[in-house]
Order: structure tokens, then sequence, then C-alpha cells
């Protein structure tokens, strides 16, 4: 071949590919965005459906789904407000917007990193989101995760709960490895739940938002999530105490602070949510990808059934 | 068997770069937009796009990351053995170019995925110490830092150009994942028709014995070559990886996550305007020192991560130390590495090199990581700039008596 002839086929091969490109781009692009939406009606279950904020009915919960034009990665209601955890854009940063019973936007918070938890206090006022930033994950596969905690009455905003004065069994924990994710309120929006990770442990911890403390009261607690009675913890436990083991989904008697393993055997990654008093929701990922939401008996009786196909982030009647 | 260097080698300036390295150095430029563009939406793609949980994510990254080494000196002993360092160097590309394809169908399928992102790592294994070696065999020896400078500078406008490449398409293709894949693939299979067309191999003038195992043996115990073998490995712990150097800065400058490319984009486009010039310069006063000036700019990035500056003077002072530190050793290594491997072994010499250096990078990077978790990254940085400076020793004992 000479060089005219091998330029003229690279020339003619490049037009080909690009006309391959630029037709598959054109094709994907213009692919419509077509959302299925019924209206509900009565005690509704609010979670993330094909990545918008959706409710369905409480009695049944997999049949029509209400979708909002609310984009949300991650979402919870109680009190009226929602929280819902904006997705992370190929060029915009993610952010947490709170929203009135109207779905309107009332505040917004701007965040850095991905969506991962979130939670509102049962009056509405107090919302807490965690979300993942690309941290120390070359090594260690320890992933870095940032809480903040929002007073949506007074405005008082806390962008990590590293700035709070943490405790483990009574002495001060300042190790730069500290971790903090899935807050869960109390009834007194003031009063809370969370992980703190420091030295390999997981620790339940109880924080004071007002004092600004938080204080270890259990070990191996994952996304913690207090019952309606406001006396359990429905959480993640890692196997063996090992997270690489997968998590058992447990609850945790917050006066004896007996354990109880649920019905659920498979290893659960996620915040669980008290539908209520009797019932714990929570999403489960398939192979393909897609989440679905699951419940299961609190009192560690029963098996786990699907209650929302293709559905993630439950959140009870409001 | 490192005499040739002793005595002054054979040079011929810019004129010694043969259209074969230019036409190599194309088909990386091409190749390096193509991987260049994945790798900057990758994380994204993972975790927002498919939402994997980020543990899934650290076990595909970590795939990522280790499958290539050992397939390095698989493919360079293949290359040497059948002397066909351009077949064994297309295959390698072509299954990159597959790999494309790959993640378009593997879905949200972790197995798959990590099975696709393999695939491409092992395409990369494949190729590069047959590439490398091909740069070396198409070049008289005394212009071999120029070579390499040539062909460097053209694969790092390639990995410039990648990843606004990448934005680009998810702009106009309204942020479609799969439209950047498909883009990648065409722009990966237009390499491998440059590779196809008009790279040519290098055959032995003479009909030799196929190169065996035991030689292979041989070239280890030459003192030569486990020298520079040893300071490539060095050179490999003395570099704690670009998602540390950019993840310092940005938690030091509270930059977005966005920035995150852009500071791959930065340091790519300091390297590639310094890679031939630099290679020049190693030509002329050697490779040498052109190389511990290399270490000096590392040492110096890690010290500035918590030093003095701050701001935006600061961001661009460690992204522009940081390329002339890839620019000054990089291909300089490689043209040093060259002349000292008989031409038979050339491929798998350099294999052995590449991956001496690629393994001890994967350990550098989990000893940075726990310093970082155990004394905090100030500690852990002032540390790695302590690597660096027993690095410049220990490599200027184990080298430097030759010249």
């Amino acid at each position: 071949m000479t060089t005219r002839v091998r330029l003229l086929v690279t020339a003619l091969a490049a037009v080909l590919l690009a006309a391959v490109a630029v037709g598959y781009a054109a094709l994907s692009g213009s692919a419509p965005d077509e959302v299925a939406s019924t209206a509900v009606s009565g005690p509704r279950l609010v979670v993330v459906s094909n990545g918008r904020l959706a409710t369905v009915s409480r009695s049944d919960p997999s049949g029509p789904r209400e979708v909002t034009e609310q984009r949300c990665d991650r979402v919870y209601r109680a009190g009226g407000t929602t929280s819902c955890l904006r997705p992370v854009g190929a060029f915009k940063a993610g952010e947490l917007a709170v929203l009135d019973a109207g779905l309107n936007e009332v505040r917004t918070v701007p965040l850095t990193g991905f969506p991962n938890r979130t939670r509102v206090s049962p009056s509405g006022r107090m919302v807490a989101w965690t979300l993942f930033v690309d941290g120390h994950s070359y090594a260690a596969n320890g992933f870095s995760t940032t809480t903040g905690i929002l007073d949506t009455k007074t405005g008082a905003l806390v962008t990590s709960l590293e700035e709070f004065t943490s405790t483990v069994d009574g002495t001060a924990a300042t190790a730069v490895d500290r971790n903090f994710w899935g807050v869960t309120f109390t009834a007194d929006d003031n009063r809370f739940y969370a992980t703190m990770s420091t030295g390999g442990h997981r620790y339940l911890v109880e924080g004071d938002f007002a004092a600004r403390t938080l204080r270890s009261i259990a070990d191996n607690v994952e996304c913690p999530s207090l019952s309606p009675d406001g006396r359990h913890i429905a959480y993640k436990a890692a196997v063996n105490g090992d997270p690489q083991q997968g998590w058992r989904l447990s609850t945790l008697d917050l006066g004896t602070f007996a354990v109880t393993p649920l019905a659920e055997t498979r290893s659960v990654d996620d915040q669980p949510t008290w539908l209520d008093q009797r019932t714990i929701a929570y999403g489960i990922q398939r192979d393909d990808g897609v989440n679905d939401v699951w419940a299961v008996p609190a009192d560690g009786s029963g098996a786990p059934a699907v209650l929302v196909p293709e559905a993630n982030s439950p959140a009870p009647p409001d | 068997m490192y005499l040739s260097t002793i005595t002054r080698p054979k040079t011929a300036g810019w004129k010694g770069i043969s259209a074969n390295v230019f036409a190599l150095g194309a088909v990386s430029l091409v190749t390096d937009v193509s991987s260049e563009m994945v790798t900057a939406v990758l994380p994204l793609y993972l975790v927002v796009g498919l939402q994997l949980s980020p543990a899934a994510y650290g076990v595909i990254d970590g795939v990522y990351t280790g499958a290539t080494t050992l397939l390095r000196l698989v493919g360079g002993f293949l290359a040497d053995r059948t002397d066909r360092r351009k077949g064994v160097a297309g295959i390698g590309y072509a299954l990159s170019a597959a790999a494309k394809v790959g993640l378009l169908l593997a879905g949200s399928s972790t197995a798959a995925l990590g099975a696709v992102i393999t695939l491409d790592r092992a395409g990369k294994g494949l190729r590069t110490a047959p590439r490398d070696a091909l740069i070396t065999l198409s070049t008289p020896a005394g212009d071999l830092g120029r070579a390499f400078g040539v062909h460097r500078a053209m694969d790092g406008l390639g990995a410039f150009a990648g990843p606004l490449v990448a934005l680009a398409v998810l702009a106009l293709a309204g942020e479609s994942f799969d439209s950047v894949f498909m883009t990648s693939f065409c722009v990966a299979a237009l390499g491998v028709v440059i590779l196809v067309l008009f790279v040519r191999d290098h055959r032995s003038p003479v009909p030799s014995e196929p190169v065996r195992v035991k030689a292979v043996g041989g070239l280890w115990r030459d003192g030569g070559v486990r020298r520079v073998v040893l300071a490539a490995s060095l050179l490999g712990l003395a570099t704690i990886g670009d998602g540390f150097v950019y993840l310092l800065l940005q938690k030091r400058e509270g930059l977005s996550i966005g920035w995150f490319p852009l500071l791959a984009v930065g340091t790519s486009l300091v390297y590639l305007l310094l890679a031939a010039p630099l290679g020049a310069l190693a030509d002329r006063v050697g490779r040498l020192p052109v190389m511990l000036g290399g270490y000096v700019a590392l040492g110096a990035v890690y010290l500035l991560l918590f030093g003095p500056l701050g701001g935006w003077g600061l961001v661009v002072v460690v992204v522009a130390l940081y390329g002339v530190f890839y620019a000054a050793t990089d291909g300089v290594l490689m043209a040093f590495a060259g002349p000292l491997l008989p031409e038979r072994l050339r491929t798998t010499g350099i294999a052995l090199i590449q991956s001496g250096q690629a393994l001890a990078y994967l350990g550098s990077s989990v000893l940075f990581g726990l310093a970082w978790q155990f004394w905090g990254p100030e500690a852990a940085t002032r540390l790695a700039a302590a690597g660096v400076a027993l690095t410049l020793a220990a490599t200027v004992a184990l080298l430097g008596r030759r010249s």
C-alpha cells in the first residue's frame, strides 16, 4: 500500500467511526423521558422511583405510583417536610433540597459528595444527610463520609458532625479517621443517634444538637433508625464485626441493649426505616442494579417480602 | 551489556526520530483520548449512573489497577518469543477497544463491569512493553531520550484531550454515559487502524532460535539490568499516586469534585509540553541527571501539599511540578534502560522494568493510604518526601557508577 492509500483508508475509517459515534449520541440523547404517573390517595409511602420522588399507597404499595418532577437520589419525609438529596450530575455538584408539604423548595444546601442517607425529625424541623466523599478509597476501600444536620426552624447548619465533641466510653475521640453516617432523630428535635467509625469500630453514638456533643453507647451499629416509640434502634450489624462480610439487619433494645437479628438473611446496605412499630423497610439492589424496597417484621419473626418493586429510599406515611 | 553507552552513542538529533516513532505516537495519542475519556467519567458512572455502592466501586478500582502487572511480562515475553511486537501490541490495543463496547453491554452487573475493566487493563498491559521496545528498536541509541520524549508528548496530548472530549460528549449528548463509551470505542478503533496501517514491525535481521524462558533468567542475572529494575521499583515506591496528590490538593483548597479531572488535564498539559524538550536534554546532558531532577520536582510536590503556599498559586505550582516530574522520569527511564537490554529480549526487559515499577507503586499507594489514616495527611506527605530523598540517593548509588 502506498502512503496515499493508507492515508485515504485512515480518513475513511475516521469518517465512518465519527458517524457511528455521532449517530449513537444523537439516538441516545433524544430518548424520551416519559414517566407513567397515577394519582394516589390515602396514607402513602414515599420512595425514589427511577430517580424521582414518588409516592405509593400504604395499602397497595406495589400498585400505581404517583411520580413527581423532583429528581432525588435519596428522600425522606416527616412532619410535612421532605428532604431530597439531588443527584450529582456531570456538571453540577449535589445539594440538599428541603421541600414543604406542597413540594416547593424552601431551602437548598450545596453539598460535595455522593448522596447516601437522609432523615427528617418526626416534627419535620431537623434534617440530616450523609454523603460519600471520594475519600480514602484508593488504598483500603474505605470511603470517607460526611454527615450534616440542618435546623430548618433556626437555620442553624452543621456541615459536618466532626465539628462536635465526641467521646468513646467517656474518652475524647479526636482521631483523624473518624467518619459519621446515618443520623436518626428523636422526637425532641435535639437528640439524635448516628454511627461514628474510628479505629476499626463502628459505634452507635447519641448526639445532642444544642450541646454539640456525641457519645458512644454501643459498638457495631451502623445506619441506626429509631422506632416510632423511641425505644428500639433498627440498624445494620456487620457480620462477625467485619463489614467485608456483609451486614445483618437487626434491632437493638435501647433499655436492655438486647440485639435481635431480623428474618432478612441477605446482606443489607441501607439505613432501615420503621413503617410502623412492627415493620421495617429497606432497599436491596438486584444483580442488574435495580433496587427494590423490601419489608420484614421488626421482632425477628416472619420472612422478608418485596414491598415496592423498582424503588428505593422508603419513608413511612406522614 | 551496557558497553554501548560508555562509548559515545550514535545520534542524529531530532532527525533520528523515525516515522515509526511518530506512527506509534499517533496510535498512543488516539488511544489515550479513548481511555482517558472513560477514566474521567468512570467513577461518576459507577457511583452516580449505576448507584453502585462505593464498596463495589472500591473493588472494581482495585481490579482496574492490579490486573495489568503480570500481563506486561507475558506480553513482553510473547513479543520477543514470536518476534512480532506489532502483533502483540495490536492485540492489546484491540482488547482495550473491545472493552469500551463491553462497558455498554455490561449494564450495572458488578461482575461484568469488573471483567470488562480487567479486559481493558489487560490490553494496556499487553501493549505497553512491545510498543516501547519498538520505539527503542526504531531509534539510534543516542536519540532515545528525544524519541521517547516525542512519543510521550503525543501520548500526553491524548491524555490531555481525553477528559475534555468526554465532557464535551456529555454536554452534547444530554449527559449520556453510553455516548461517552461509544465515542471512546470509535476513537480506540481508529487507533487500531492507524497501528495496522502505519506502524512497522521490527524483525530481527537474522532469523534466530526462539527466545526461551531461561533467557529471562539470564536477563535478571545481568547486573546492569537488575540495577535498572531496582531503580524503576524505587521510582514506583516514591510515587504515591495521582489520586492522592489531587485529593490532597482538593482537601487543602476545598475544590469541588468537578475539579478532579481538570487537575489531571493540567498535569498532562505540562507533561506533553515538556516531555520532548526534557528528552532532548537527557540525550545531551545524560539521562540520569534529568531523572534526578524529576525526583526533586516530586519531592517538592509532596512538601508543598502542606507548605507555605496557598490558593491558586499552590494549585498551579503543584500541577506544574507534577507534570515536570512525569516528563523527566517516564520516558527518560525507558530511554535509559533501552540500550542496556539485548535486542532479542528488549520487550521482556522493558516489561520487567515496568512491572517492577507498577508493583512497587501499588505497594506505595497502600502504604501511603495507611500512613494517612494513622498519622494524618501532613505527616504522610512529609514521609513521602523523605521517601523521595532516599530514592534519589539510592538511584544515584544504583545507576550513577556507569557514567
